[in-house]
Formats: structure tokens, C-alpha cells, sequence
């Protein structure tokens, strides 16, 4: 008892749990509703991963190419996610996404500009126009800091009429959650610990929302930070909830391989946009060997009509170095095993012999300062060496898709962003995550909002469980008989790379699960040195257990889908099922071990399937759902016709 | 290509620390950041140290490696030489929590005191229209990582924790100039604001900030200059100064870096003093300090708006007037040449000497 009555409490409506893109636009909608609203940061407020977005936020504000509309996105979006998405979020998303980047406007954004004086747009693997509002390559700074900057005139706001910054929106920096606290089947309060002071911290509020990003510190190659641990996800699973599409891991084709110190640093899509190609170690411009049947269409078939594009993309096809992403990963990671590939392991991307340093230094500012000064890589003069990094996870917590409000038996707990699932189906295109951010961070924060209007009586913290927490969180500190929290990660990060990496077999996956329960072992036992003050391994020891349970996840389901699509590419089942479209994995949890189930996808309304060609359909639809979409064409035909 | 190499890291808290020597495995093309996660997961696993995104982009890693503020993920081990001892210790102007972590909650307040961006009342989302050349200046301001190595390297703060209150430093500075600067902030006053409350007139332009600025961008010559140099033009009002030269010669002048921290952020011409930088003042502590060479912070008066009559105009005629001629512009008092510890002149080489 003395443990949980000295530890400090605070009351909020609205806990947002995760200080990214998702998070902030979460906590701004939950404030503007009248909600007394906590954000939780990991790192410091404004340091969220969300920073190292760079090529832009998708919206069809049509102002670059004026053909572009929400249909367009919708279809590129379900296109990119080979169909496997959930259509009304792709739906949703398409159709906000404008009013969202315009919105950021009116917080002080500042995006690059079109000679009309709009928002200017660019080109993007897998829009068909140019789509992406930026900011040179620094958009996803942009969007954080603007984020930031509105979250502070609320405060500023609340200061003149409350004198108190932190009245109704508060930022809890340097603060980790562990523990959802439930009473029955709601969310009754989050539990965790100041990173700084390593003391202990209890959020009762009725309603949370999960922005915490995605899981990438599992691989050793990873575009991600540290922060990135699959905390929400571990959370969501823990509360009740259930998580989708978990098999889907997009590898980022081209991030840095060469030098070390930039290692799964991402080289932004936009310097392929922008000119650049990718070549293997015998100098061929090799992507036109790998363009799929099902895009054959949309691309170009020689170097010259591709070169065309980049200043006439009417009346030529694109150049297949702008393929969907999980395509070129593949792609790349074939040249590689074939011998083709550069020193360090990856391929050649070459700018410099295309463009003029002037011009490259111009549209990829700070790419070309990036490298300079951490790698003192010239990209003006060389090309670079890349090859393909862990950069998102497409599954997560599912959620309906209008509320953001977790499925499962759980209620209060909302999420958002990178966290949730379903949106990106099986592979994200570039741009849709910033956009999916606002999107989806504000539904997810006005519905937490009116969830906790909607309550009669609060639900009330336990304090065993919080007795409960405070034991699990002390425990690494306290055992001093296990192994380096460091030594755990590496080893956790060497099986799924190596075993459920890009390329996935079945042994290596079966071997995988057997491997990661044994590590559940080792992390159940594992032992921090240090104190409660700022202490590193401590974290990390406590993010282990999130991220060895979101791994089996990830192996779970990668076992069980016996094709490939997207951002789960399986060598014994080397082609799309369209039978598999139809089927969500579905993750749970019972006890401490995950179940896996199938689950069918919701069918998409007339009018959106009706936005298809029935050409391009029959690439990923069953012969019985084609039969359904030859019967609805004649319908409309006939309806038509009186 | 990997050698062992001397590294010395602060190690310790607010209740005091002292540098402990390590030796440490370095591969060729790592940074000072890989170094520290080596000795994470070796020597040192609680050796506190923030890091996030390692790719420059997040300003999470700010450390002063060998006395120089940087970031540690942008600090390449080749720039060292084979057998240079590596030392790293925490920022020094703000306090310690723990071995290279610091508290820069400082920041984080005076970011909060900075007014917000006030968007234009009478355009609708959608609608905002503003040209490239006009959004770059205030977009160069914008990279800026809050990564707040200008702030620790700044000398107003860096050593004097008394000029804390007053003076929220440079990355406060190019965010009052970016909006300044912003084609459709509403706000008019943003100059007036960054001298008044912010502390603008400590800074004498040593360009520390500048130097130190991972994503160089040009804090003195394309933010902090421009803010004084409007402050200065507009106070520097001739009409303004010869109103107040003939009606209210004599009043105590009002200064205004120290102005009470609540209140209003605007100091309104309605507020009375005289300013000069010419010699014309009558503040002698300002005077006192003008001699002492060029000092961009001492404390300069506020302006006076002239003291006009209903029509809104100056109640000057000939047949009032005292004198049979037009009055100097310059002000009675002021003869030429001036006398040269009166002028406000930097020397391009004076930064050299000292």
C-alpha cells in the first residue's frame, strides 16, 4: 500500500498516449472538444519520429494537377495496399486529408509553394498525380513543430483565461506508459514512469488514445528510433484489444547502407521523384526487369520514355524506379542475392550524373547536408549505397474505422497513426502515413472526447493492479542474476532480421517462434544495473517485453499468410492469392500467448468498387467477387438505361 | 578498421559528477553517438544520454564534445585525430539530471511565453495563398531542430543564470522572426515583442548561435539583425524624435528591456522617452554605457510618439515657434562632428581582438 499512495496521481478525460503527428492532432481535437487532455512523450515534446518524414503529406487538393480528387487517392491508396485495406479508412482518408493540410495552414505551416501561391504538390511512388504537400525534405518537421506550436497557443489561450498554461492541455515529456489500467472492460487509467526521475506516475482518465508509433527497434536495420518499441501495440494487446495486419512490415527500399554511421538512414523517395535511379554493381539501370504484371500498364518500358516523364508525365509512363515501395525493396534485395550488388550489400542510387549539383543541392537540401556532414557523403559527386531498411509497420491495433476506437473487449482506448491498422492494407504509399496522422489523430481525439462526455461514472483505478505495475516496473532493477537488457535486444533484433526479414520462409519462421520464446525466458529475467534516474538500460529493459510480444505477432501471422503481397513477401508462396484478400490476421492475446484467427474484410460499397476497373479487379479478386462486380455493373447499367 | 580509442564522458547529477576515462572499440565512419551506444551495451549501461532519430534531423543528442556544443549523432570520429582523447560532457547552461542529460525546461518556457502565430481573421483554410519567395525566409527559421545548441553556446545565458528571466536567446529570437516574417501573421508587434520581452537587446551579435547551428541557418545576419535594425528604424523615427526633441525635453526616460514580465507585449508609443543613439540622450546611465564601446544591450529609451493636436497634427507655426529659423533636425544639443564614443559603429574587425 505505501508503494501506490506516495505515487503521483493526475485526473484527465482524455490521456494521449504517444507526442507524434498522431498524438498531437489527437490531443489538439480532444482540447478544442472542452477535454482536460494529457500528452504523453516519450522524448522530449517535438522530437517525435514524425520528424523524419521527408517526402511530404498526401491530400488531393488537385492543386499541381487539377484531374486529382479524393477518388483518385482512394484508388491509388487500395492500389498500393494490393486491396487489402480497410476501405472505409482509405475512404475517410482520402477524403479529409485536404481539409487537414489546410488546417495545418491556419497553426502557421508553411508549406513549399506553387506559382499561384497554393500549396504545392509533388510526385510520390504510386500517386498517379503529383500529390504531396512538402516542405522541401523536411515535412514531417514541419508538421511536428506546427503541431507543437498550435498545442501551445492552446496553452496560451488557457493561460489567459484559466492563468494556467497547463489547465486543460498538458505535456508529460520524457514520460513512458507500461500499464493500461482497466476497470472491468474499460479503460480506467495509464501507469508509468518519468524517464528523468525514474519515479512513478498514475493518469486516471476514462478515455486513451494509443499514438505511439510502430516497432522497428525489433530489426537491426531500421530507419527507426529508439522510442520506436511497439508499445501501443503491446498495451492494446494487453487491455484486450486486438491487433491486424501484423505480417505487413514495409522495408523502406532505399535507406543508407554505407558508411555506419548512417545505416538505415532513409534516402527519401523524392530523390528518385526528382531524377535519381538505381543502378547494380555492373551499372544497369536494373528496375525495368521488375515491374509486376499488375503495374505493367502505369510504367515506362525504356530509359528514354522514363527520362520523358520527369518534365512531360502526360504523355509518358512513369519510370519504374517509382514503383510502390515493397516492390523495389524486392527488387533490390534480388539484385543483391544475385551478386549484383554494391560493397557494403545494397545498390547504387545515383543522382549526381543525372542532375546538376545546383539543382540537386535546391530540391534535396537537406539530403544532400545530411550526408555531407554525417557521412561526408557528397550525393551531388557519388552515388549512394543503399538497400532496403525496417521503416513501418502496417498492422496494428484495429479500430473502427470513423472513431478509431479499438475492437476487442476493451472500451475507452482509441488509436491512431502508425499504431492503428487496416489503413495502408498491405503496403503504405509514401505520404499517406502524414496525412493518415491528421486524418486519423483528429477522429481518434474528438471520438476519446465524446466517449468520456458519454460516461455516467468514471471508472476507478484498481490499486492492486497498480500495486501490480510498480512490482513489474521495479523488477529488472531489482534482479541483478539476468542478462544485459543490450545483450536481449541484439539478439532479439538478429532473430527477426534474419528470420522474419524481407524475404520469409516457412522453417525460418517456425524457427523464429521457437527462438522468440525462448527469449521470452530471458527477457522475463532480465536485469538492469543502475538506479531509477535516468537510466537507459532500465528503459529499455521494461520496452523488451513490448517488443518480444509484438515480434510473435509479426512471426505469427507471417507464418500463417501462405502468399505474398505487399510488405510480406513469403519464397515458398511467391504469388498474390486472391483468396487471401479476403482474410484479415487477427491477433490477441489470451493469458501471456498470442492467438491468431482469421477474420473476413469488410466488402466495399458499390460505389467504391464501382471506382475500378474490372481489369485491374481481377488481378486481386476472387472469380466469386468478380461475379458480384459483373452482377453490380449491370445493375447500374440497367438503371442507367430506364 | 576498428581501434580503441580514449573517450572521457561526464559521469554524474545535480549533486555533482566528475569525467571517467573509457576505452572504447571505434569502426571506421561512426559518429560520437555510436561510440556512447557501444559503451551502452558494454562499459556503461546506465550512462544517461538523450538520442532519437541519429540522422541529424531531431536535436534530441546536443553534448559538448571537446568544450564545443554538437550533436553528438553529427560528430564524425574522423574528424578526431587516431589518438585525440575524445571528452563529453553535458550542456553547460542548463542543469544537470543526469551524465549528458540536462534539463532544458528553460527552453521549453520561453517557448511557451512566445505569442502564437495568429492567423489572418478573414481567410478561410484553403484559401491561404503566399508566393515561394515570400515563405522561404520565415521557412529558413523553420528547420530549426530545437536541438538548442545556440542557446547553451549563447554567453548572456551560458555563465549568467541571472539573465535567465529576461532573455530567451537565440532560438526564441529567429522564432519572433519568423513570424515576423510570415506573409499572413496578424500580428504586427512581433519586433516590438522580441526587444520588450524577450530580451532581444542582450544579444550583441557575436554569432556563437550561428556558428553552432546544425542546420545553418543564419540565426544573427538573417534573424536577429533584421529584428534589431526595424526596432532601431522605427524608434530611430525623426519626426517621432524632434517631437519629442521640442515638447518633452527633459522627461525621465523609460527603458524598456527590463519592463515587468506580465503585461502587455507591446510598448505603445504612447509610453513617453527619448531615444537616441547619437548622443542626444539624456539617460546618463545609457550614456555611461555608450562609452564603454559598442554595446547593443544597453538599455535604450523608449520612443515618443509626437504630441499632436486634434487634427492630428504637430501645433507648430512660425508665429509660435521660438526660433526664427527651422529647427536641427538633430536636436539643439547636438553639435557636429560627433563626438565618436557616441556612435553606434562596429568596426568589421572588431570581433578579431577580443
Amino acid at each position: 500500500m505505501t508503494t501506490t499512495t506516495r505515487i503521483e496521481r493526475h485526473h484527465y478525460d482524455v490521456v494521449v498516449i504517444g507526442a507524434g503527428g498522431a498524438g498531437l492532432r489527437a490531443a489538439i481535437e480532444a482540447r478544442l472538444a472542452g477535454k482536460k487532455t494529457a500528452i504523453i512523450s516519450k522524448s522530449l515534446f517535438g522530437k517525435a519520429h514524425t520528424v523524419m518524414a521527408e517526402g511530404g503529406a498526401a491530400a488531393a487538393m488537385g492543386n499541381v494537377n487539377s484531374r486529382d480528387n479524393w477518388q483518385v487517392h482512394f484508388r491509388d491508396t487500395m492500389r498500393g495496399g494490393k486491396f487489402l485495406n480497410n476501405f472505409r479508412m482509405a475512404e475517410l482518408h482520402a477524403k479529409e486529408s485536404p481539409q487537414r493540410i489546410w488546417e495545418l495552414e491556419t497553426y502557421g505551416a508553411l508549406f513549399d509553394r506553387t506559382k499561384d501561391g497554393k500549396i504545392s504538390q509533388r510526385n510520390f511512388g504510386g500517386h498517379e498525380y503529383p500529390r504531396l504537400a512538402h516542405v522541401g525534405d523536411r515535412t514531417g518537421l514541419e508538421l511536428i513543430r506546427t503541431l507543437q506550436q498550435k498545442i501551445v497557443s492552446l496553452q496560451q489561450e488557457d493561460q489567459r483565461e484559466f492563468g494556467s498554461y497547463d489547465a486543460r492541455i498538458r505535456v508529460f515529456s520524457e514520460t513512458t506508459i507500461t500499464e493500461l489500467l482497466l476497470d472491468g472492460d474499460r479503460v480506467a487509467g495509464a501507469f508509468g514512469y518519468y524517464r528523468e526521475s525514474g519515479e512513478f506516475i498514475l493518469f486516471e482518465a476514462p478515455a486513451v488514445v494509443l499514438a505511439t508509433g510502430g516497432v522497428g527497434r525489433s530489426y537491426k536495420v531500421t530507419s527507426n528510433s529508439w522510442e520506436y518499441t511497439g508499445d501501443g501495440h503491446a498495451l492494446a494487446l494487453r487491455a484486450g484489444a486486438t491487433l491486424i495486419n501484423m505480417e505487413f512490415l514495409q522495408f523502406h527500399p532505399t535507406g543508407m547502407v554505407w558508411p555506419p554511421s548512417v545505416k538505415g538512414i532513409l534516402v527519401t523517395e523524392s530523390v528518385r521523384g526528382d531524377g535519381g535511379v538505381l543502378k547494380n554493381s555492373e551499372g544497369k539501370r536494373f528496375m525495368f526487369d521488375y515491374v509486376p504484371d499488375v503495374f505493367r500498364k502505369q510504367y515506362a518500358e525504356t530509359e528514354e520514355e522514363a527520362d520523358r516523364w520527369y518534365t512531360d508525365p502526360d504523355n509518358n509512363r512513369r519510370p519504374p524506379e517509382l514503383l510502390p515501395r515493397d516492390e523495389v525493396a524486392r527488387a533490390i534485395n534480388s539484385e543483391v542475392k544475385a551478386g549484383r550488388g554494391s560493397p557494403a550489400g545494397g545498390v547504387f542510387l545515383d543522382i549526381a550524373s543525372r542532375r546538376s549539383a545546383d539543382e540537386i543541392r535546391r530540391r534535396l537540401p537537406s539530403m544532400y547536408h545530411q550526408f555531407k556532414e554525417l557521412a561526408d557523403v557528397d550525393i551531388t559527386a557519388e552515388p549512394m549505397e543503399v538497400g532496403p531498411t525496417c521503416h513501418y509497420v502496417m498492422g496494428g491495433v484495429e479500430v473502427d474505422p470513423d472513431s478509431g476506437a479499438a475492437f476487442g473487449h476493451v472500451r475507452g482506448l482509441f488509436a491512431a497513426g502508425e499504431v492503428s491498422g487496416g489503413m495502408h492494407g498491405s503496403n503504405r504509399l509514401g505520404g499517406n502515413s502524414l496525412s493518415d496522422l491528421l486524418v486519423f489523430g483528429k477522429r481518434a481525439g474528438g471520438h476519446a472526447a465524446s466517449y468520456a462526455d458519454g460516461l455516467t461514472t468514471r471508472p476507478k483505478v484498481a490499486v492492486h493492479e497498480v500495486e501490480a505495475a510498480v512490482e513489474t516496473a521495479l523488477a529488472p532493477l531489482q534482479r541483478d542474476t539476468g542478462e544485459s537488457p543490450y545483450t536481449l535486444q541484439q539478439d532479439l533484433q538478429a532473430v527477426m532480421g534474419d528470420l522474419v526479414g524481407i524475404i520469409r520462409r516457412e522453417g525460418e519462421l517456425a524457427d523464429a517462434l521457437v527462438r522468440l520464446a525462448e527469449l521470452r525466458e530471458r527477457v522475463a529475467k532480465v536485469s538492469a544495473a543502475g538506479g531509477r534516474r535516468y537510466n537507459p538500460g532500465w528503459h529499455l529493459a521494461l520496452d523488451l517485453r513490448n517488443m518480444l510480444v509484438v515480434s510473435e505477432c509479426t512471426a505469427k501471422a507471417a507464418l500463417e499468410r501462405q502468399e505474398s503481397r505487399g510488405g510480406h513477401t513469403r519464397e515458398d508462396y511467391p504469388a498474390m492469392e486472391p483468396k487471401w484478400r479476403q482474410v484479415n490476421l487477427v491477433c490477441a492475446l489470451d493469458g501471456d500467448t498470442v492467438q491468431l484467427t482469421r477474420k473476413p474484410l469488410p466488402k466495399m460499397r458499390p460505389e467504391l468498387i464501382g471506382l475500378f476497373d474490372r481489369a485491374e479487379l481481377a488481378k486481386y479478386l476472387t472469380d466469386e467477387e468478380l461475379a458480384d462486380f459483373d452482377a453490380l455493373v449491370a445493375d447500374a447499367g440497367e438503371a442507367d438505361n430506364r | 578498421m576498428s581501434a580503441k580509442r580514449q573517450f572521457r564522458i561526464w559521469r554524474g547529477d545535480e549533486s555533482g559528477g566528475d569525467l571517467q576515462d573509457y576505452m572504447v572499440e571505434v569502426n571506421e565512419g561512426e559518429v560520437v553517438l555510436d561510440v556512447i551506444h557501444r559503451l551502452q551495451a558494454t562499459d556503461a549501461p546506465d550512462l544517461a544520454c538523450r538520442w532519437n532519430c541519429k540522422a541529424g534531423k531531431c536535436g534530441s543528442c546536443s553534448m559538448e564534445i571537446n568544450g564545443k556544443p554538437r550533436l553528438g549523432c553529427m560528430t564524425r570520429m574522423s574528424t578526431f585525430g587516431d589518438d585525440e582523447t575524445v571528452t563529453v560532457t553535458p550542456l553547460r547552461t542548463f542543469p544537470v539530471i543526469r551524465d549528458l542529460v540536462t534539463d532544458v525546461s528553460f527552453n521549453y518556457e520561453k517557448a511557451r511565453e512566445t505569442p502564437a502565430f495568429a492567423p489572418p481573421a478573414d481567410v478561410a483554410p484553403g484559401d491561404y495563398r503566399m508566393q515561394q519567395v515570400d515563405v522561404e525566409r520565415s521557412q529558413e527559421f523553420r528547420k530549426c531542430i530545437e536541438c538548442f545548441l545556440c542557446q547553451t553556446v549563447c554567453h548572456v545565458i551560458r555563465d549568467h543564470e541571472e539573465n535567465k528571466q529576461a532573455f530567451s536567446g537565440p532560438r526564441y529570437f529567429i522564432r519572433a522572426a519568423e513570424l515576423d516574417m510570415h506573409p499572413l501573421d496578424a500580428r504586427t508587434d512581433r519586433k516590438e515583442y522580441a526587444q520588450a520581452e524577450q530580451g532581444l537587446g542582450f544579444c550583441n551579435i557575436t554569432k556563437c548561435c550561428t556558428e553552432v547551428c546544425p542546420e545553418h541557418i543564419k540565426i544573427t545576419d538573417n534573424g536577429i539583425i533584421p529584428m534589431k535594425e526595424r526596432v532601431v528604424d522605427r524608434r530611430y523615427d525623426p519626426l517621432v524624435w524632434l517631437g519629442s526633441k521640442i515638447f518633452r525635453r527633459g522627461e525621465t526616460p523609460q527603458t524598456s528591456v527590463t519592463t515587468a514580465r506580465q503585461g502587455s507585449a507591446t510598448p505603445g508609443s504612447a509610453r513617453g522617452g527619448v531615444h537616441s543613439h547619437a548622443g542626444g540622450s539624456h539617460d546618463s546611465r545609457a550614456e555611461a554605457q555608450a562609452q564603454s564601446g559598442v554595446n547593443w544591450h544597453r538599455e535604450v529609451p523608449h520612443p515618443t510618439a509626437p504630441a499632436v493636436d486634434d487634427r492630428g497634427k504637430l501645433p507648430l507655426t512660425e508665429l509660435t515657434f521660438d526660433r526664427a529659423a527651422a529647427p536641427s533636425p538633430f536636436g539643439d544639443d547636438v553639435t557636429f562632428p560627433l563626438p565618436p564614443e557616441h556612435l553606434n559603429f562596429a568596426h568589421p574587425e572588431q570581433d578579431n581582438k577580443h
